[in-house]
């Protein structure tokens, strides 16, 4: 049997029927087509579904869609206003943080999330903050260097894209 | 206007998707009417299959069609690399079918697919499928399948051997090693890995019955190669009713070069069903138990020379692991890609190496990250550091005096890379070995670890620091090679691009590789603009599409850089050159007289008298008043078939800390000295040596496929498997030397491949070498906290 449910994903929104098994992840990405949410993993591992509820991150695939009803998401597609780049992006992008993609939106919004709470984070916080996110291509090292420096970008006062990620800045 | 973008570290052209969430894997694409598979797979690794019941599952909510292996009609997935090729070695070949009929060989071979409306109810009818099984004994372990008693799994293989192969010299290695002063003798485990790419597999399948023509999207390194597998080889159509395209694709490192049966299943069951797409996606478990897995080797090692570190021979024999029956080209990497190297960066005189393939009740396997090479390298930088150990010489000084001297290039290998019968042979290119490893000593700080040795003995730590000297092998291969050698495709392996020219100027370029990762869409076209004289900006690359796309071999051996990029520069001359023939009868000049520089076409000494490219372009395309003879449009392919390899080289220094309480091992500091040649944008480099040398890593110290004796996948998810995390590692130390390929223009090598070739043996010789005091010789990986404690105990109870 379906339950309803409604929540406000990347500032809109939005009413679904969904069985009671199925989980957020899965919403955000068959219901609702933001298919920048990945499914890395079948045990909570990787990291690669992770969005922000309520501006905590979560992996998207340890919550039942019903979890959400009433919250707050933010996806990878909207971290930024449309058409902009979230510091955290364009740090990616500088500093060569992705190669392949696949866990970069999870590694994004994890990011974020550190960011929110902590604005100059040291390189080992920023290693222990993102280690529940496996990247099998970088070795990290480029991530942590990207992270680094949208730090740097946000606490010399760029504005942070609103409705992004609550509590931070 | 001048472009000079070749080695520079220009941002990638494929991130603003990737960054926004807008990048197109397999699972993002939604086709209408689509239904979704699931696959049962064996529960048993070895079993025969009795009887399989499907009718409680066809009548399951949502299921379409139920699918067993009775019910596709095609041949074997084909096995294109047996070990020997034209030598007429045997070799006992048992191939995978899309499903299994008869028997299973590992856990996790798919036996029947459920094809419904939606994935959760085809996953859910999965559980009704009802199969009598007969499980059958199992062996797991590559040397004990081959003893007496051991339980057979294919009635062709008897001993489970697949092949039994040699090369190198024979009776030389056998007088080196006997008439040696030293000789150093141990058992090695290369042990087995998960590749773990972060995009599991899927694949898309459709069937057009309006013209009888199949579509597939797949998550793979080969579009083309699996369109003449599939439709050839399998399925019995020609190529041209099939299409492969490969979307974004989430990491690969290897996996993802291979024919598998869940193509076949779904383009199978999308014909079955009146030609609705099918799409099936791997779960993350399912992709330990049914794709390839790499390495799995157990190795005896025997090294051979003098007091005074003169090494003069080696021998191995070496049981290689294949699976429960054959991946693509699962017997190639463990002979010819590992054997053919296993002198690495040395001169040594006798080498002889026996290589025996074997069945077990394990999933296949085949080339991960480095194939046969990070193996071959393990192997001889573990003898160096055991020879060293044996007659107490420095083990950077061992290898010193090992290295081929610069002046050996182009140097032909003892272990038989230049020895292919037919005549054709490969060389070493180039190198010059011993400044990149005084150039890593000197970043490590090597002089001074003995007194950092005795400072970590203050905390309670044992410090160990270990090299690795390494060469690579990239752009796999000229074809007459191939051809003459009889090891490889049973094809050729030469690559393509196309460059189009609209009339606005603006550029296409086509290529026959395919990106996983590493930024081709950005590299080609830093190439063509430099070429062509235009700005990137002006240049889209294109790829991984069969229609559409010139014929290529697609990516993978660090070919791309060396073989594709090759492609694109003769892909750009011959647009160049007919530009300037155009260019010349524009300016009413001789073909001769036309200059090039950038995209300005002038005459000589007449500087006033020029047309720039977009000017060619234009008229070009209009061609109203092209001359006779020329055809109209800038519109040019080549094709490039390397004429050898290319051997990017270096050093490698890990320096880790034994924690005597725990076992725990802190990797504190890693350096890696790599000469790739020229690079053609040195950050995506940098990123491919820091990815490589962590996946050599994680091999050195967590990572490991544990199968138990019953044949289950122990380490069968991310919770069990330990994968490197980003507060397990150190930031690496990068350093380079530049010795430029003489084999291609651009002078590159490649690079996907070097970090993790290099990588195990440094940080597998760093814990050795901490383990010293303990009187421990040698330990096989992984250095987990365990395997070190205990290691640490029995050598203390056995001093006491």
């Amino acid at each position: 049997m379906a339950s309803h449910i409604a929540l406000t994903v990347n500032g809109k929104p939005r009413e679904v029927d969904v069985e009671p098994r199925r989980l957020l992840v899965q919403v955000l990405r068959e219901d609702f087509d933001l298919t920048g949410t990945h499914v890395g993993c079948d045990t909570s591992q990787c990291g690669a579904c992770t969005v922000t509820v309520d501006g905590k991150a979560v992996k998207s695939c340890t919550m039942l869609a019903v979890q959400a009803d009433g919250a707050t998401v933010t996806t990878i597609e909207g971290l930024a206003p449309a058409g902009g780049l979230h510091p955290l992006q364009a740090a990616f992008w500088e500093h060569h943080g992705l190669q392949c993609g696949f866990c970069t939106p999870g590694m994004i919004m994890a990011a974020a999330d550190l960011l929110a709470r902590t604005v100059d984070p040291t390189d080992e916080e920023i290693r222990h903050a993102i280690e529940g996110n496996f990247c099998r291509c970088t070795g990290y090292q480029n991530i942590v260097t990207a992270i680094r420096a949208a730090a740097a970008v946000m606490r010399a006062g760029v504005p942070a894209p609103s409705g992004a990620i609550q509590g931070g800045m | 206007m001048a472009i000079d973008m070749l080695g520079k570290r220009v941002k990638r052209v494929e991130d603003q998707r990737l960054i926004t969430g807008e990048g197109r894997y397999v699972d993002d694409i939604k086709l209408q009417s689509m239904a979704h598979c699931a696959i049962l797979r064996s529960p048993y690794a070895h079993a025969n299959i009795r009887s399989i019941d499907t009718s409680a599952a066809k009548g399951m909510p949502g299921v379409l069609d139920v699918m067993t292996g009775a019910d596709i009609p095609y041949n074997p997935l084909p096995m294109a690399w047996p070990a020997g090729g034209s030598a007429g070695l045997k070799n006992n070949v048992n191939s995978p079918r899309a499903l299994a009929t008869d028997s299973v060989k590992w856990t996790g071979e798919g036996v029947a697919a459920v094809i419904a409306e939606t994935a959760e109810q085809a996953q859910d009818a999965l559980e009704s499928i009802v199969v009598d099984w007969e499980p059958l004994a199992t062996v797991v372990d590559a040397e004990k399948a081959t003893q007496p008693g051991a339980p057979q799994l294919h009635e062709n293989a008897p001993n489970n051997i697949v092949f039994e192969w040699a090369v190198g010299d024979r009776e030389g290695t056998a007088k080196a090693v006997d008439s040696a002063e030293v000789v150093v003798r141990q058992r090695l485990v290369n042990q087995r890995l998960i590749p773990n790419p972060m995009e599991t597999r899927g694949d898309i399948g459709w069937y057009n019955p309006g013209t009888d023509e199949y579509t597939i999207w797949m998550s793979s390194q080969t579009p083309h190669i699996q369109r003449i597998l599939l439709a050839i080889f399998v399925m019995g159509i020609p190529e041209h009713k099939l299409r492969c395209i490969s979307p974004d694709v989430g990491g690969a490192f290897g996996t993802k070069i291979f024919t598998y049966g869940d193509y076949v299943v779904v383009l199978e069951a999308s014909k079955r069903i009146g030609g609705r797409p099918v799409k099936w996606i791997e779960g993350r478990r399912e992709n330990y138990q049914s794709t390839i897995h790499g390495r799995d080797h157990i190795t005896y090692l025997e090294v051979a020379g003098t007091r005074a570190g003169e090494i003069t021979g080696i021998r191995v024999k070496t049981y290689a692991n294949l699976g429960g029956r054959l991946s693509t080209i699962g017997p190639g990497i463990p002979t010819t890609l590992y054997a053919r190297v296993l002198s690495g960066c040395y001169k040594i005189p006798n080498v002889y190496a026996e290589v025996v393939g074997v069945y077990t009740n394990t999933v296949f396997v085949d080339a991960y990250r480095g194939a046969g090479r990070p193996e071959a390298t393990y192997v001889v930088e573990r003898a160096m550091d055991l020879f060293a150990g044996e007659i107490g010489m420095d083990p950077a000084e061992l290898r010193r005096r090992n290295f081929i001297a610069p002046d050996k290039f182009p140097y032909e290998n003892p272990s038989g890379l230049g020895t292919a019968s037919g005549g054709a042979k490969i060389y070493i290119d180039s190198g010059n070995y011993e400044p990149a490893l005084d150039k890593a000593l000197a970043m490590a700080g090597y002089a001074e670890m003995a007194a950092a040795k005795g400072e970590a003995r203050t905390r309670g730590k044992y410090l160990g620091v270990g090299l690795s000297s390494y060469i690579e092998v990239c752009g796999v291969a000229p074809s007459k090679w191939i051809g003459a050698v009889g090891e490889g495709w049973g094809a050729a392996m030469w690559e393509s691009a196309n460059i189009k020219v609209h009339l606005t100027g603006k550029v296409v370029v086509t290529m026959g590789t395919q990106p996983q990762g590493q930024g081709h869409e950005t590299t080609y076209a830093q190439i063509v603009g430099h070429e062509l004289g235009i700005p990137m900006e002006d240049i889209v690359v294109q790829h991984s599409d069969t229609q559409g796309t010139p014929f290529g071999y697609g990516s993978y051996g660090s070919r791309t850089s060396s073989v594709g990029s090759t492609a694109a520069i003769k892909a750009a001359a011959k647009i160049r050159e007919k530009a300037r023939r155009y260019a010349a009868h524009m300016l009413e000049a001789s073909v001769e007289d036309i200059e090039v520089e950038g995209a300005e076409y002038r005459v000589k000494g007449s500087p006033d008298k020029k047309k720039t490219f977009q000017e060619i372009a234009f008229a070009l395309d209009l061609a109203f008043d092209a001359p006779e003879g020329m055809e109209p449009y800038l519109d040019e392919t080549a094709y490039y078939d390397t004429p050898n390899c290319t051997f990017p080289f270096g050093t490698h220094v890990a320096v880790v800390e034994v924690d005597e309480a725990t076992g725990h091992v802190d990797l504190v500091k890693y350096v890696a000295v790599d000469d790739v040649g020229n690079k053609i944008n040195p950050m995506i480099v940098d990123g491919q040596l820091h990815g490589g040398i962590v996946q050599g890593v994680g091999q050195a110290l967590w990572e490991g496929a544990v199968y138990g004796d019953d044949g289950q996948l122990l380490s069968g998810s991310m919770l069990d498997y330990a994968l490197p995390r980003a507060s397990w590692l150190p930031n690496l130390e990068l350093g380079e030397t530049v010795t430029p390929s003489p084999v291609n223009p651009l002078g590159v090598k490649g690079v996907g491949e070097a970090g993790a070739i290099a990588s195990t043996a440094a940080v597998a010789n760093a814990v050795n070498d901490a383990l010293k005091p303990f009187g421990i010789r040698h330990l096989d990986m992984p250095f987990t906290p365990q395997t070190v404690w205990k290691a640490m105990q029995t050598a203390k109870g056995a001093q006491a």
